[in-house]
C-alpha cells in the first residue's frame, strides 16, 4: 500500500518533470535565438584558435566547418539579411585547415549569394577561393567556383574567363571549362579573347561534339562581331538622315554597306522595327547572343533558341493578359 | 521526514569532505585559475577574458568530476560497505536515502564551488585591482554552473541507483558530453522528418540540455545575463533534476538488496 503510494508521486512526479523540463527547454529555445542576436565571436583570430587547438588542427577546422554550416543554416532559415560571423568563421575554418576544399566551395557559395541566401558579399567570396587556390592550386573545382562568382554576382565576364581558363589548364580539369571559358569571353564582348580560346578548343580536341560546339561557337562570334558592326552602320544612318533605316537596302543604298551582309548560316541580316539589326533565324547560329531581336537577352551559354521562345512566350501572355482585361473595362 | 533527510545529507556531505581527493581537485582547480593570471599575461587586451575563461572553465570541469566520481557511489559504495543495510534498518525510506544523497552531494559541491569562486574572485581582484559592475554577472554564470552540478549529480545518482560504478561513471561522462550539444541535437531534430524527427525530439529532450548553462564566454566579455534565462534555467533544472531523481527512486525501490 505504502510502495504502491510512492509509486503513484513518482509517477506524478515524473510527469511533471518532465512536462516542466520540455517546457523550460522550448523558452529556453526560443530565447536562445534572442542570445544569438549578440553576435560575437569569442576568439575572431585565426591564429589564435590554431594555436590554442594543440596541434589538433584538422579536428578544430571540422569542428568550426560544422559551425559554419549550423549559423548559415539557422541564419537562412530564418531569412536572415545578414551574416556577420559568416566570414570570420570561413577565415578560422580555412585558416585551420588550408586543404579543406568543402569550405572554399560552400563557404564561396554561402558569402557571394545575395540576403537572404547569402552573405551578399561576393568579394569576401572571391577572397576566399583565391586563398583555398593559392593552398590548392591543383585543385580546378576551385577555379571553377571562383569563375561562377565572377560571372553571376559580379557579372565580370572577362575575370570569369580568365579563372575558367586557367582552371581548364590545371591537370584533370574537366574539358568543359574550356567552354564555359570560351562562353564567359563571348558574353562579356571579349570577342578576341573568345575566338582565341574557341580556336584552341578546337585545335586541341578530337571529339567531333565538342570540335562542333567549337566551330558553331566561333560562327557565332562572327555574327556577333557583325552585328555589332552593323549596329554602327545603323547609328550612321541615323545620325545622317534623322530616322533609323528600316531595311539592309537602305544602308547599302546610303552607300553605308557595300551590300547585304549574310551571317554564318547564309542568311542575310535584317533591322527590326526598333532600328536593331536581327538574325534571321537565330537557331541557325545557336549560340549568337546578339542579333536576336529587341529586349531577347542570351546567356551565352545556352543555346540562344531558348531565350527566343521565352520572349515569345511573354509576349503571348501579355497579349492574352490584354485581350481578357479589355472587356470587362469596357463594363466598366 | 525531512530531519531523516537532513540527517543522510550531512553525513554524505561528511564523508565526502573527509576525501582526500576531493581536496586534491580543488587544489588542482585553483592552481589553474591562477595559472590563467601568468596566461593572460603573454597575451595583449585579453587578460581579464583569459582568467574568466580559464577560470570558470575550471570551476565547471572540475565541478562535474567530482559530482560524477562522488555521484556515482553515493549507493554501490554503501551496498559495498553493506553499511546501506544498516541505514534501511532504521526508519529510513529508500526514497529518502537517495534525496538525501542526493542533497548532500550538492551540499558538497556548493561548497567547493564556493572555494573555488573565491579563489576566482581573488585572481580577478589580483588582476583588475578592484571589482567593476560588471562583474555582478560572473555571479550568474557561477550560479548557472551550480545548476549543472545539480543536474550531473542528479544523473550521476540515476545510474548509481542501478549500475557498476565503472558503468555510472562511464554512462555519466557520455550523457554529460551529449548535453553540453543539447543545442545541436535540438537543431538537428528539427531538420529531420516523420518518425526519425519524434525519436530525435524525444532524445533530445531526454538528455539534460547543459549547453543552456553556458554563458562563460558571454560573461568574459562583460554581456548581462537576462533575467528569464536565469529564472527558465532554474525552472529546468529543477524539473529536471526532478524527473532524474524520482527515476532513481523508482529504481531504487524496485531494486533487490539482498
Amino acid at each position: 500500500m505504502h510502495r504502491g503510494r510512492i509509486t503513484v508521486v513518482a509517477l506524478l512526479l515524473l510527469a511533471a518533470g518532465m512536462a516542466g523540463s520540455v517546457w523550460a527547454s522550448r523558452e529556453l529555445d526560443s530565447m536562445h535565438d534572442q542570445i544569438a542576436l549578440q553576435e560575437v565571436l569569442y576568439l575572431p583570430s585565426a591564429k589564435t584558435v590554431k594555436a590554442i587547438s594543440l596541434g589538433y588542427d584538422g579536428l578544430m577546422a571540422d569542428i568550426y566547418w560544422t559551425r559554419v554550416v549550423q549559423y548559415y543554416g539557422r541564419k537562412h532559415h530564418a531569412d536572415s539579411l545578414t551574416y556577420k560571423l559568416l566570414p570570420p568563421l570561413l577565415d578560422i575554418t580555412t585558416t585551420l585547415d588550408p586543404h579543406l576544399d568543402i569550405a572554399f566551395q560552400f563557404g564561396a557559395f554561402f558569402l557571394s549569394q545575395k540576403p537572404p541566401q547569402g552573405a551578399g558579399n561576393p568579394d569576401a567570396g572571391i577572397a576566399l577561393v583565391k586563398k583555398g587556390i593559392a593552398n590548392n592550386p591543383t585543385h580546378w573545382r576551385l577555379y571553377y567556383d571562383l569563375g561562377f562568382i565572377y560571372w553571376m554576382e559580379k557579372k565580370d565576364f572577362k575575370s570569369a574567363a580568365q579563372t575558367f581558363a586557367t582552371g581548364a589548364h590545371v591537370p584533370g580539369a574537366m574539358p568543359w571549362m574550356w567552354t564555359i571559358a570560351g562562353a564567359m569571353a563571348q558574353g562579356g564582348d571579349e570577342m578576341e579573347m573568345a575566338r582565341t580560346l574557341w580556336t584552341e578548343i578546337l585545335k586541341e580536341t578530337k571529339d567531333p561534339t565538342i570540335r562542333s560546339n567549337a566551330l558553331d561557337r566561333l560562327a557565332s562570334i562572327n555574327s556577333d562581331e557583325a552585328v555589332l558592326q552593323l549596329q554602327k552602320r545603323v547609328d550612321d544612318y541615323q545620325e545622317r538622315f534623322g530616322r533609323k533605316p528600316n531595311s539592309m537596302r537602305e544602308l547599302v543604298d546610303a552607300r553605308l554597306l557595300p551590300g547585304i551582309p549574310l551571317d554564318p548560316a547564309g542568311n542575310p541580316y535584317g533591322i527590326d522595327p526598333f532600328g536593331e539589326v536581327v538574325l534571321k533565324d537565330p537557331a541557325k547560329v545557336p549560340f549568337a547572343t546578339k542579333g536576336l531581336g529587341h529586349g531577347v537577352e542570351a546567356t551565352p551559354l545556352y543555346y540562344n533558341k531558348f531565350a527566343v521562345e521565352d520572349k515569345r512566350k511573354k509576349e503571348r501572355e501579355q497579349k492574352a493578359t490584354a485581350a481578357t482585361a479589355r472587356p470587362t473595362d469596357r463594363k466598366q | 521526514m525531512i530531519g531523516r533527510i537532513r540527517c543522510i545529507a550531512f553525513n554524505t556531505f561528511r564523508e565526502a569532505v573527509r576525501d582526500r581527493v576531493l581536496y586534491n581537485l580543488i587544489v588542482f582547480a585553483l592552481l589553474l585559475i591562477g595559472s590563467s593570471l601568468v596566461l593572460g599575461q603573454i597575451s595583449i587586451g585579453i587578460e581579464k577574458i583569459v582568467l574568466v575563461n580559464l577560470g570558470l572553465t575550471a570551476i565547471s570541469i572540475f565541478g562535474v568530476v567530482i559530482a560524477i566520481f562522488i555521484g556515482i557511489g553515493l549507493v554501490s559504495k554503501e551496498i559495498d560497505k553493506k553499511t546501506l543495510y544498516t541505514v534501511l534498518a532504521r526508519p529510513v525510506k529508500r526514497w529518502e536515502f537517495i534525496v538525501g544523497k542526493f542533497a548532500g552531494l550538492i551540499g558538497t559541491l556548493s561548497v567547493n564551488a564556493g572555494l573555488m569562486a573565491l579563489g576566482f574572485f581573488a585572481a580577478l581582484l589580483f588582476e583588475q585591482h578592484k571589482f567593476e559592475q560588471t562583474d555582478v554577472y560572473l555571479l550568474a554564470a557561477l550560479y548557472f554552473i551550480l545548476l549543472e552540478f545539480v543536474i550531473v549529480t542528479a544523473v550521476a545518482v540515476l545510474f548509481s541507483s542501478f549500475s557498476t560504478p565503472l558503468f555510472s561513471t562511464i554512462f555519466s561522462f557520455a550523457l554529460f558530453a551529449v548535453g553540453t550539444f543539447g543545442d545541436d541535437l535540438r537543431g538537428f531534430a528539427a531538420t529531420t522528418h516523420g518518425l526519425t524527427k519524434f525519436a530525435l525530439t524525444a532524445a533530445a529532450y531526454l538528455v539534460p540540455n547543459l549547453s543552456t548553462f553556458n554563458v562563460i564566454s558571454l560573461v568574459a566579455h562583460d554581456q548581462p545575463v537576462m533575467g528569464r534565462l536565469i529564472a527558465l534555467n532554474t525552472l529546468y533544472a529543477v524539473c529536471y533534476s526532478t524527473l532524474v531523481v524520482t527515476g532513481a527512486v523508482l529504481i531504487f525501490e524496485r531494486r533487490n538488496l539482498k
